[in-house]
């Protein structure tokens, strides 16, 4: 049944929820600590639960996977309900960051993929 | 004509959920048409939606003066739902499924290194790039770094941390720039970064990160590589939003 699927990924959601704010008023901060973080990962762990015991579905898969096909189209939906207008008067700083980051991250690829292309060639 | 109207106003009313996936829908299928036609799939259809939403939301200021894009237009409200903090969080949970533990393992070292990198630079960049442009407070500086990361963890943070949503704005901005750079720019760095084989693709996943980014520029590319790259990438947003509201933001408000 699909909806097993759906109720498992909105209890983890909500479960991750409660833990995050939970754990901000431990931190003493006024803020969700790692919320949909924490409920990733407790989804990540009940699928390999279910799927060991043999109980992952394909109507539980479906419930699940429907949403996270879901994800790019609530972002557009996100994207569009965002006060742009405002955030254009800050212009120069997002095309510095965004080509600064990606500049960086490029070049550790490169760095990186070296680095350990090297040090693991021996073993495959 | 004014039974029309009423009719009109009943459904933007009472069906304004379904009228937003209907709007959503149109707007994926047209950018799609663009992605194909005018870019020959280059440029990846989600990364012009995005783009084409953030236009519309800018549209959207312009013609009501509010702060809610789009959704202030009473036809489009139901964006605001649909695109709103609760559907969200729940569908990028959702996307954690798709990740198989044990072949995350394969990854190994070399994923969690590109991860941590992954995060910490573009985090560390973006914060310091919005206090050399006069941002101060923690909060702001926070979902500004978290930005840089990915277009989601931006607004994660920011909504968890209770950003302005200017900054909020600009934090997918930056998100979306990244995403946009990384699909487009890849396919010429590739040979030049060292790009051609699974190993070096999950590097690039996990310090790229953004999901649609990793796809469209690895798919630009060399389509093979593009699970091995998905794959360290689906693990970027988790802990983007794992890291960036908490761990990061406590460290940042404790330096400033």
């Amino acid at each position: 049944m699909a909806i097993y699927g759906t109720a498992l990924l909105a209890l983890c959601t909500l479960l991750g929820v409660a833990l995050g704010e939970a754990l901000g008023l431990l931190l003493h901060v006024k803020a969700n600590v790692g919320g949909v973080g924490i409920a990733m990962m407790m989804l990540m762990a009940a699928r390999q639960w279910l799927a060991s015991r043999g109980h992952l579905s394909a109507g539980i898969k479906l419930g699940v996977e429907f949403w996270a096909m879901m994800y790019i189209p609530i972002v557009v939906a996100m994207a569009a309900q965002q006060n742009v207008l405002a955030a254009l008067k800050g212009g120069p700083m997002v095309l510095v960051a965004g080509v600064l980051t990606v500049a960086l991250c490029f070049t550790l690829v490169a760095v990186l993929g070296r680095a350990m292309g090297a040090k693991d060639a021996g073993h495959d | 004509m004014t039974e029309a109207l009423a009719i009109a106003q009943k459904i933007f009313v009472d069906q304004r959920l379904v009228l937003g996936f209907a709007t959503i829908g149109a707007l994926m299928w047209l950018c799609a048409f663009v992605s194909r036609r005018l870019t020959a799939g280059r440029i990846h259809a989600s990364a012009i939606a995005i783009v084409a939403a953030l236009a519309l939301a800018w549209w959207g200021g312009v013609i009501t003066g509010g702060k809610k894009g789009l959704a202030d237009v009473p036809a489009f409200a139901g964006l605001a739902l649909l695109g709103g903090a609760m559907l969200r969080d729940f569908a990028i949970v959702a996307t954690a499924f798709e990740v198989d533990v044990a072949e995350a393992r394969k990854a190994g070292l070399l994923g969690v290194i590109a991860l941590a990198l992954g995060t910490v630079v573009p985090f560390v960049v973006g914060v310091g790039v919005a206090w050399s442009f006069g941002y101060r407070d923690a909060v702001s500086l926070t979902t500004l770094g978290a930005g840089a990361v990915t277009y989601i963890v931006g607004p994660v943070t920011g909504a968890a941390l209770g950003a302005s949503s200017p900054v909020i704005a600009l934090s997918i901005a930056t998100g979306v720039l990244k995403a946009v750079l990384v699909m487009t720019v890849t396919p010429f760095v590739a040979k030049l970064i060292g790009l051609d084989n699974p190993r070096s693709a999950m590097a690039f996943g996990g310090l790229m990160g953004t999901v649609s980014g990793v796809a469209g520029g690895l798919a630009a590319t060399d389509e093979k590589l593009v699970p091995y790259g998905a794959l360290t990438a689906t693990f970027h947003t988790g802990i983007g939003c794992l890291l960036c509201p908490s761990l990061f933001f406590l460290v940042l408000r404790a330096v400033l």
